[in-house]
């Protein structure tokens, strides 16, 4: 019964393409050049932008909020933009979460009628499509209207419409296109026999849902949140045009002040300290930038522990 | 029977939750679609005052694009009528020109990289190869822009234009290296993560039965997949393309970073030296002018602006959804 | 190797010489199972084709397939038969390399094509004459003249025109017994087709192909009587010309067009030797249990 594992010798002939006509060779060849190519160009961005954080990133950064000046030690850090980043991103993420996941579970259990189905569907398609900046003058329009203006910041009674909540209520129409496509992806993939030994036991089909499904989908969930997570972190325009133009964070008076108020990202901070930026200070630009793509990094590393964790506790294909 | 009364209470009070569970969901979805309706009919609606005033002249091309939107933002500001005159050709033209140059580069390049990737990659490649394109697509695009201006711009301004080609065009625009160049690398290398993370999802989903059917048949590997898995994903090419070409046609940081802000339209007739040329696309320009939204006739503008990028993105939702149809008579889900 | 060599017998341990006591296959004698005769006389040429020498094939550690020794013949239907999952299909796409696909599985031993080792053999120029229909019928997402012109337009040096493949295509079609049906709409899409149909394209596809060995994972399986027969009379039509292994279930089928037998029973080849002898005087006790419906 022994069989030796010699595939070697099998193998040999099989990637060689020395037969295959000279047009197939040559793109093969065209796409080992650009799948190398590929590798080259975003390891030397990435490696080119980890040594230019690394030099330039300075603890203090971290710790002190970014002041006007002319001289490199006189604009201070980007603690105010990094925790306005943490804020929008919660706070966006806290409206886009619910909606997406309600969205993603009408869809995939209930979906009807169907052509109410299908506009959601393609409605969705098309806000995944939306460029940010449509997003972000809707928010602008949205929220200098006399209705919304107790979101945002007045000053001397003019309305600018820019918030926290005005950029973060623009910012999950962005993640809400990725989270609803995951969830629904999610619950699809969850073979019809699991719903229907759960209505077996008399389940309704909420509990059943609720109980069994989404549970079963969490990892399709989590990576829905977190790319969602990703977009929002690292959209600049909704931020530059609904969350302040001055880099310090500016709560406002009264109640919920610092969601009322307005402030900075890192990527407003990176757009502004980069040289067609007002600040133009490009070492801080690569120091905030450095910090921007470890946090887009641990995100993608978390991202692919849940999901290969994900593929080890579901039904294989 | 007996039993089944007596659960008769508990099961519809179940039934009863679980009606308004389904009710209260398609109230929210409703809610969504009610808010995407807003949006949309509002952003026509302030755009309408430029098309307006300007007719189908708003898409011609202006004297002196910079000048006249400093002429339509000022007239707010002086007691007098407010200026609509708005020509929008120069930056149809360079979204046209660099979503158009940007999106073949990369789904050429990215096709052939799924390819790679999904069939002939070695298992190392493989292993890198997927990872370094999830993280190049959820790169912030500002940081490229950074890396744009800092790295790419400087090298195309002291190593690729030629004191002859700036001379050349000396007369009408200057060029420093912030082009169409600069915007469209960085933006292919921006979208092609995008395509190649459909596409590379697709090709994979293509029934491994089919493909060893044509190689049964002796046909080899390259053009088995070529001519079977390409085909067969091509739903998926085509879903990638359109969400790679919105993001290109609303990009709007990052060109606004390297292309050089300047209402241009790049001259094909000038030869090598267009794609050296500066260039605004749409949301550029609008990420530049909305400072200026305090402006009455000004913010019209811009929002006449941003509706032809919603128009594009509404377009492009519908064209896909048709290019997908005639597969789906060859039983190739969509 | 020569084409006229006699059969290598020698390398198979379980023909032996030819058997001493031939039982007649009569009526209702015997097992009792063979009911059909032959309707088909054996040929008067075979020419050795393939051989499979000692071979064993496992995907990780499971052996599918333990030292198996067969000769494949031109001019002689060799029919594959045994229990689901004894090895029958690994043994079949071992023969034109698509094993080589599966990633888990290794392979020891030797087939040879007249004489080559085909593990020296470009695997696509091997399987343009070793051609392969799968168990699942397979035809690809295109219309039904695509999927018999694809291998035509694949094989030619420049990409012929619609109109000179319509001849070819019009005959592998009519050779499956499939032509009659599809003749009004040759662009209707593959994958709308029957299953049964969707087979027989699938056979039309690999005649188009012209190879110099068909394998033929239970090609009837999802057939009626009336293609069925097509099928039968097309495989027996071939033989002259094309080496045909066929695996099948039904072994009515399998007496009544093939000219040997192989059985294999958890990837072992049980007994090998004429249909006529396999199925009238079976020499081992497994086959007997098996052919009289015992197991399988
Ligand atoms: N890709 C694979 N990976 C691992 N094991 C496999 C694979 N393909 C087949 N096997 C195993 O090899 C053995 C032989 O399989 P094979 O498909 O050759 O059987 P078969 O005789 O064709 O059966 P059937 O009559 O049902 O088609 C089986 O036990 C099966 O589980
Ligand atoms: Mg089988």
């Amino acid at each position: 019964m022994a069989v030796a594992q010699t595939p070697t010798a099998r193998r040999s002939a099989r990637d060689s393409s020395s037969s295959w006509r000279w047009t197939d060779r040559l793109g093969l060849a065209f796409a080992w050049f650009l799948g190398l190519l590929f590798l080259v160009v975003t390891v030397g961005i990435v490696i080119y932008l980890m040594v230019q954080g690394i030099r330039f990133v300075k603890p203090e950064y971290f710790v002190t909020s970014p002041s006007a000046g002319f001289s490199e030690s006189e604009t201070g850090g980007f603690l105010d933009p990094l925790i306005g980043t943490l804020q929008v991103t919660a706070m966006a993420m806290a409206i886009a979460f619910p909606v997406g996941l309600g969205v993603g579970v009408w869809l995939s259990e209930y979906g009807r009628p169907t052509w109410l189905a299908r506009l959601t569907e393609s409605t969705v398609e098309m806000l995944a499509g939306t460029p940010s900046i449509v997003f972000a003058l809707f928010g602008v329009l949205l929220f200098q209207s006399p209705v919304l203006a107790a979101f945002s910041q007045k000053n001397e009674g003019i309305v600018f419409g820019r918030s926290f909540f005005a950029a973060a209520a623009m910012l999950s129409l962005i993640a809400l296109p990725l989270v609803v496509a995951n969830v629904r992806e999610g619950l699809q993939a969850i073979p019809g026999h699991v719903r229907e030994a759960s209505y077996a036991v008399g389940k309704t089909k909420w509990a059943t849902t609720r109980r069994v499904l989404l549970p079963a989908a969490r990892p399709s969930v989590v990576t829905g949140a977190m790319l969602g997570v990703g977009r929002v972190v690292g959209d600049t325009a909704v931020i530059i045009l609904l969350l302040g133009a001055t880099l310090r964070i500016n709560p406002a008076e009264g109640f919920l002040g610092e969601a009322r108020g307005t402030g900075s990202t890192l990527t407003s901070f990176v757009f502004q300290n980069a040289p067609t930026g007002e600040a133009n200070q490009p070492e801080k630009a690569y120091a905030a930038a450095f910090v921007l793509l470890s946090l887009v990094l641990v995100l993608n590393v978390v991202m692919d522990f849940v999901v290969r964790r994900g593929r080890r506790l579901t039904w294989g294909s | 029977m007996a039993t089944e009364t007596h659960h008769l209470d508990a099961g519809q009070r179940a039934l009863r939750s679980d009606r308004r569970a389904e009710f209260l969901l398609g109230a929210l979805v409703v809610a969504v679609l009610l808010f995407v309706l807003f949006l949309i009919v509002f952003v026509f609606r302030e755009a309408w005052p430029s098309f307006r005033e300007n007719g189908l002249l708003w898409f011609a091309n202006p004297d002196d694009f910079d000048r006249q939107v400093e002429k339509i933002f000022m007239s707010a500001n002086l007691l007098q009528e407010p200026v609509y005159e708005f020509r929008a050709w120069p930056i149809i033209w360079s979204t046209i020109v660099i979503t158009t140059l940007a999106v073949s580069i990369s789904f050429v390049s990215a096709l052939f990289v799924s390819v790679f990737v999904v069939e002939f990659a070695p298992d190392w490649m493989r292993r890198i190869l997927e990872p370094i394109i999830r993280l190049l697509a959820s790169v912030p695009s500002v940081i490229l822009g950074l890396v744009g201006v800092l790295v790419l711009v400087p090298f195309i301004g002291n190593h690729i234009i030629s004191d002859d080609s700036r001379r050349e065009v000396s007369y009408i625009i200057s060029l420093s290296g912030y082009s169409v160049l600069a915007g469209v690398l960085i933006l292919s290398l921006m979208i092609a993560p995008l395509m190649i993370a459909v596409f590379v999802d697709g090709l994979r989903s293509v029934p491994r039965n089919w493909l060893e059917g044509a190689l049964g048949l002796g046909v080899n590997r390259w053009r088995t997949f070529w001519k079977i898995g390409v085909r067969t994903a091509r739903p998926a090419l085509i879903a990638g393309t359109v969400l790679a070409t919105a993001r290109a046609i609303g990009e709007s940081i990052m060109l606004a970073m390297v292309c050089g802000g300047v209402g241009f339209a790049p001259n094909p007739k000038d030869g090598l030296i267009f794609f050296v040329e500066p260039a605004k696309p749409i949301p550029a320009a609008i990420l530049q002018a909305s400072e200026e939204l305090t402006s009455p006739p000004m913010r019209d503008t811009i929002f006449a602006m941003a509706s032809l990028l919603l128009f594009s993105s509404l377009f492009l939702s519908f064209a896909g959804w048709v290019a997908k149809q005639p597969m789906k008579k060859y039983g190739v889900r969509a | 190797m020569g084409f006229l060599s006699p059969p290598p017998v020698r390398t198979l341990p379980l023909t032996g010489e030819e058997p001493k006591v031939v039982v007649p296959n009569g009526n209702g004698n015997g097992n009792g199972f063979v009911s059909a005769g032959r309707k088909v006389a054996p040929s008067s040429l075979a020419i050795d084709r393939m051989a499979v020498e000692d071979l064993s094939i496992a995907y990780g550690s499971k052996v599918a397939v333990d030292s198996v020794s067969l000769p494949i013949r031109q001019g002689e239907v060799l029919a594959l038969i045994g229990p689901s999952g004894c090895g029958k299909t690994t043994l079949l796409r071992s023969l034109n390399r698509l094993t080589e696909l599966t990633k888990t599985a290794s392979l020891k031993g030797r087939i040879t094509l007249d004489g080559d080792d085909i593990a020296g053999f470009e695997p696509t120029s091997l399987r343009r004459r070793v051609t392969m229909v799968f168990q699942q019928p397979n035809p690809f997402p295109m219309s039904v003249f695509d999927n018999v012109a694809f291998v035509l337009r694949e094989q030619a040096s420049r990409r012929p025109r619609k109109r000179d493949l319509k001849g070819q295509v019009e005959s592998a079609l009519r050779r499956a017994g499939l032509w009659e049906e599809v003749k009004g709409d040759l662009a209707h899409p593959a994958l709308r087709l029957s299953g049964g149909q969707q087979q027989r394209l699938c056979i039309a596809r690999a005649l188009a192909a012209n190879p110099e060995v068909l394998l033929l994972d239970e090609p009837c399986s999802a057939l009626d009587p009336q293609s069925t027969k097509v099928i039968e009379d097309l495989i027996v039509q071939l033989r002259e010309e094309v080496a045909v292994v066929i695996v099948t279930h039904n072994l009515q089928q399998a007496h009544r067009i093939a000219d040997y037998v192989a059985f294999m029973y958890l990837g072992e080849l049980v007994e090998y030797g004429p249909a006529e002898q396999l199925f009238g005087a079976p020499r081992q006790e497994r086959t007997r249990e098996y052919i009289s419906g015992a197991f399988g």
